[in-house]
């Protein structure tokens, strides 16, 4: 009888990496499933949100509707805006790959930009909208509304400043293998919160400005 | 991609595309252009007769799920390949917990407002 070694495991069944022979899938893989997972349950997580805020997107209390507060032409500016930031976001990480640092450094500015552009259009409207009375104690809907729109705000920000902190990694480390996996999981995040800016934007404020 | 030799079947990672050195900037670009006409797209529907008005709402929910799956297509690179597997069991298994919480929530309050006693007007 000969023992049997994790090598010869790999050499008897070489195409069955990752679905219970040949070893364990490649760190990377693993990171980015597991980082996948955790951008599930975020979603789940934002799934509440969404169903707290359909369920009490009538009740007005006799304040201002959606219709009287929302400006579509800032939210299709807010929303270019993201979309434009999730682009560079991914050639960013592509040029990263390629281990293009220039190009890198030069795509991770365009994606800061263009998301502090978010953030600053959606504090601009918070403000307005506090400043009119439209705080999020004045009814059932606005406190669904700014709990929402106000956690996928807080998702950006600390999105933003994660890519502060990984454009600083990337200088002082270079694009090393480590730096690349944090890259990664960045960019799943930042594309995940466009996804659920897809939903904010359709359920709050194209419905709600009709 | 499936010219057999000696392609092994790894898990692939999420958000990594196949071919990463040849085709990815296109399926960016692509990706972006998709979006933004179903972004535009959707805008307009919502502000304008385009639609029967109370098909709206439906035009608005199917034009969201066209964007979205565009954004995993083209920026997340969720495929339909037996490598991704494991990812795609995830996603779904995510998709059927928010289905349940938002339309279970709509349902039972819906239900409940129906239900409910006439108010009094004070």
């Amino acid at each position: 009888m000969s023992t049997t070694t994790i090598d010869d495991a790999v050499a008897a069944m070489p195409d069955a990496r990752g679905h219970g022979g040949g070893g364990p899938a490649p760190i990377r893989t693993v990171v980015a499933y597991g980082f996948w997972i955790f951008i599930l349950s975020d979603i789940v997580m934002f799934s509440g949100l969404f169903a707290a805020y359909a369920v009490l997107s009538g009740n007005t209390a006799g304040g201002p509707t959606g219709l009287d507060l929302f400006n579509l032409r800032r939210v299709y500016i807010e929303t270019m805006c993201l979309l434009v930031s999730s682009y560079t976001c991914g050639l960013g990480a592509l040029s990263a790959e390629r281990r293009q640092l220039g190009r890198f450094l030069m795509f991770a500015a365009c994606t800061f930009v263009l998301g502090a552009a978010f953030l600053f259009i959606e504090g601009t409207e918070f403000a307005g909208m506090v400043s009119r009375g439209a705080g999020p104690s004045r009814s059932a809907f606005l406190s669904a509304f700014f709990t929402l729109v106000g956690t996928h705000g807080v998702h950006v920000t600390s999105g933003l400043i994660w890519l502060m902190y990984l454009v600083a990694q990337v200088i002082a480390k270079g694009l090393s293998a480590p730096v690349l996996r944090r890259l990664l999981c960045f960019s799943l995040f930042w594309h995940a919160l466009d996804i659920v800016w897809v939903g904010v934007l359709t359920l709050v404020y194209l419905m709600g400005a009709r | 991609m499936m010219d057999g030799s000696d392609r092994r079947f790894d898990d692939r990672t999420p958000g990594v595309e196949e071919h990463e050195s040849t085709a990815s900037y296109w399926s960016y670009t692509a990706g972006l252009v998709l979006a933004i006409l179903a972004t535009i797209t959707a805008f307009v529907v919502s502000q304008s007769d385009l639609l029967w008005a109370p098909g709206v709402s439906v035009g608005l929910i199917v034009l969201a799920f066209a964007q979205i799956g565009v954004h995993l297509v083209f920026f997340l690179h969720v495929g339909s390949g037996p490598d991704s597997t494991n990812n795609i069991l995830a996603l779904a298994f995510g998709v059927l917990i928010v289905f349940l919480v938002i339309i279970g929530s709509c349902w039972i309050i819906a239900n409940l407002n129906a239900n409910m006693m006439p108010m009094s007007e004070h």
